[in-house]
């Protein structure tokens, strides 16, 4: 693709920002062009979630942004994050606009939570298949899979709480970062209490305020602006067989994630490399089963053989994939994906804070369990 | 038979209690102080007394007590025991043989006649005790009465109002193509979407087969066994209509399809379970999960 990120912005992550959800947008998206030396008069495009609050036009006045040729929304809770980057880097290719901004802004914590029951969710007609019968959580519905992936797999709560050990392990080092200089251990892990078995408090995310913004511009014009660019190598939607939002149980089998698979199929294809290629997986977290399960549909290791593959230290930052050196949303914030993509690009740009050396390729995934999407970002 | 059942038996055993004398005999100043206080303006009670004051003449006085052989006031003590601690009076009907001259002196004999329960009132449960009693001058009957009190536990106050009511089950939204499922429910049926056209068994359900296309989607009434695939046990956070913990299953029907649960049991996969069926009100009922021990 001949597009690129230019610039990245973000509000600091807390469990109260003390401001409305606009004023975080428009706060993250003036912070990402100035970093990529760009003035509100110069982006004519805006793409958000859906779930998002702020509109497109709200924005804009905040910023004051003059026109805007394309604004865009995806749908799907996180696994719009990476989406949003693909639909602004569809825009630029074709021509529909030069910069885009994309931005997700929200009071995640102090304000509406995603981890409680979503009571108004059971509107919708897909729910009414689980929100009734008293599954009506993401922790609810990540942990109907994890248990079945433990059966087929033989995999224990110890191999989930890895994933939240190396999370925290990289968070601790990270300012930015809500647990920013409290790393855990696998005991405190398994000492933590029960959210929805086999799911432990410290599979779960957290719950976050904050907002980030990435400027999407052309190569070309990326390479004339002050920060290196981290040229979007490929960039994937994917939606399985019989899929749903989070509740995707009626499948022949419940241990993999299909739609995954067709993110990481299309990924390949388009940038031209493989799993081994990649020197940092910023991975989808939400739920620690889903990392496991990612790195398997995402090729770095065999069906079932994820929790082998983690065990082996293979995701420490010195390890054969590190895997989200910002501390992921178990770490650094929930920001509904939008925080690794931010991290990519400083892996790419060489200015992370936990920076993982000759940094070529940046794997980015965004949403599981839901129709999702990732990015390849490189070198320009 | 219970113990109040078998203790009124054993007081309207011992029939007539001994007569109570009357304090006074029947005299000119009582009949006119009742007279005054009732409103009646009758001439003619200077000579005999008006019947309807017969219950006056015994009354024991303020600071009477009932006599220990009062099967009343035995059948009270038993039901205060009991817990039957209120009592109210609800009906007295009295028979007067003749007139009450002034200067006859009564007495009065009660037996326990009938004592009925525990039955439901609008007070609380209690008993109805109906006792009889006799007005004689010497042995001669002038007057009776049967008199009836329901002698009642009081009913519990309401619990006040919680500050946050219990929140309510959250209801399923139901269209065109998900009817016949809750309907179903309601019929304790529990329904599985076939095809019209090829026959393809499906659940969720859907308006058009993804496998031939048609749109006459029909059903077919599970035998409501099947498997557990897999399960979670629901900690946190609170879920509305739920008390945590709860299990919730996924579980594959005999007929191949999947569906979700609550679980009353202990879960395991594999574990053979059944459906059960809980009305919620007449519009909603939910279907969910027992254990079998069968196969």
């Amino acid at each position: 693709m001949n597009a690129a990120i230019a610039g990245i912005g973000a509000t600091d992550f807390s469990k109260n920002s003390g401001r409305s959800e606009l004023q975080l947008a428009a706060e993250a998206a003036r912070a990402a062009l100035t970093d990529a030396g760009l003035e509100p008069s110069d982006v004519d495009g805006l793409v958000t979630f859906t779930m998002d609050t702020n509109a497109e036009v709200a924005v804009a006045r905040e910023l004051g942004i003059p026109e805007l040729t394309f604004f865009s929304r995806v749908h799907y809770g996180g696994g719009a994050a990476c989406a949003t980057v693909q639909q602004a880097a569809m825009a630029v290719e074709t021509g529909m606009a030069e910069v885009v901004v994309c931005y997700r802004a929200f009071n995640e914590r102090s304000g509406h939570r995603f981890g409680q029951v979503q009571t108004a969710a059971a509107a919708n007609i897909d729910n009414s298949w689980s929100y009734p019968m008293g599954l009506g959580t993401p922790a609810a519905m990540v942990a109907m899979f994890a248990r079945r992936y433990m059966h087929e797999y033989g995999a224990t709560s110890e191999d989930f709480g890895r994933v939240a050990v190396v999370d925290r392990k990289h968070a601790a080092t990270n300012p930015d970062a809500w647990f920013h200089g409290r790393p855990i251990t696998l005991d405190d892990h398994q000492a933590s209490r029960w959210i929805a078995e086999p799911l432990r408090l410290l599979d779960c995310c957290q719950e976050s305020d904050g907002a980030v913004a990435l400027v999407v511009t052309s190569a070309e014009r990326a390479r004339d602006l002050p920060n290196k660019p981290a040229v979007i190598s490929a960039a994937a939607q994917g939606s399985g067989r019989d899929q749903f939002t989070m509740t995707s149980y009626y499948r022949d089998d419940l241990t993999g994630l299909p739609e995954m698979g067709v993110v990481a199929r299309g990924l390949w294809r388009r940038s031209g490399i493989g799993p081994s290629d990649v020197d940092v997986a910023v991975l989808y977290d939400h739920f620690t089963p889903f990392v496991l399960v990612q790195l398997e549909e995402l090729g770095f290791c065999g069906k079932g053989e994820a929790k082998d593959f983690v065990a082996s230290g293979a995701l420490e930052l010195d390890g054969a994939l590190p895997l989200n050196p910002h501390g992921g949303q178990l770490g650094e914030a929930y920001l509904h994906g939008m925080n690794g993509i931010a991290e990519a690009v400083r892996q790419v740009r060489g200015t992370a804070v936990n920076q993982v050396a000759d940094v070529e390729h940046v794997l980015v995934t965004a949403g599981t369990g839901v129709p999702t999407s990732g990015l390849v970002l490189g070198q320009g | 038979m219970t113990d109040i059942e078998k203790e009124a038996a054993r007081i309207a055993e011992q029939g007539e209690s001994a007569p109570r004398l009357a304090r006074d005999p029947v005299n000119l100043p009582m009949i006119n102080n009742w007279l005054e206080a009732i409103g009646d303006k009758h001439p003619g009670y200077t000579e005999v007394a008006p019947p309807a004051m017969v219950q006056v003449w015994t009354m024991p006085g303020l600071h009477g007590r009932r006599a220990p052989d009062d099967p009343l006031g035995q059948m009270m003590a038993i039901l205060d025991e009991a817990g039957y601690t209120s009592v109210v009076a609800t009906n007295s009907d009295q028979t007067y043989h003749r007139y009450l001259k002034v200067g006859e002196h009564l007495s009065m004999a009660t037996s326990l006649e009938d004592v009925t329960g525990p039955k439901r009132t609008g007070l609380g449960e209690g008993w109805f005790v109906t006792t009889r009693s006799t007005w004689y001058v010497g042995d001669e009957p002038v007057a009776e009465m049967r008199f009836r009190v329901l002698k009642y536990r009081p009913a519990q106050k309401p619990e006040p109002v919680a500050e946050t009511p219990e929140a309510q089950p959250i209801r399923p939204s139901v269209n065109r193509d998900t009817e016949y499922f809750w309907e179903g429910c309601r019929q304790n049926e529990l329904r599985i979407q076939r095809c019209g056209g090829c026959g393809l068994l499906r659940h969720p359900p859907g308006p058009m087969c993804p496998e031939c296309g048609a749109t006459k989607p029909k059903y077919l009434v599970s035998d409501g066994l099947g498997v557990v695939y897999s399960y979670v046990v629901h900690h946190h956070p609170a879920v509305p209509g739920k008390r945590t913990p709860f299990v919730i299953a996924l579980v594959e029907l005999d007929e191949g399809v999947r569906m979700l649960g609550e679980l009353d049991g202990e879960p395991a996969i594999g574990q053979r379970v059944e459906v059960v069926f809980t009305k919620v009100d007449d519009e909603l009922t939910m279907p969910s999960w027992r254990p079998r021990a069968d196969r």
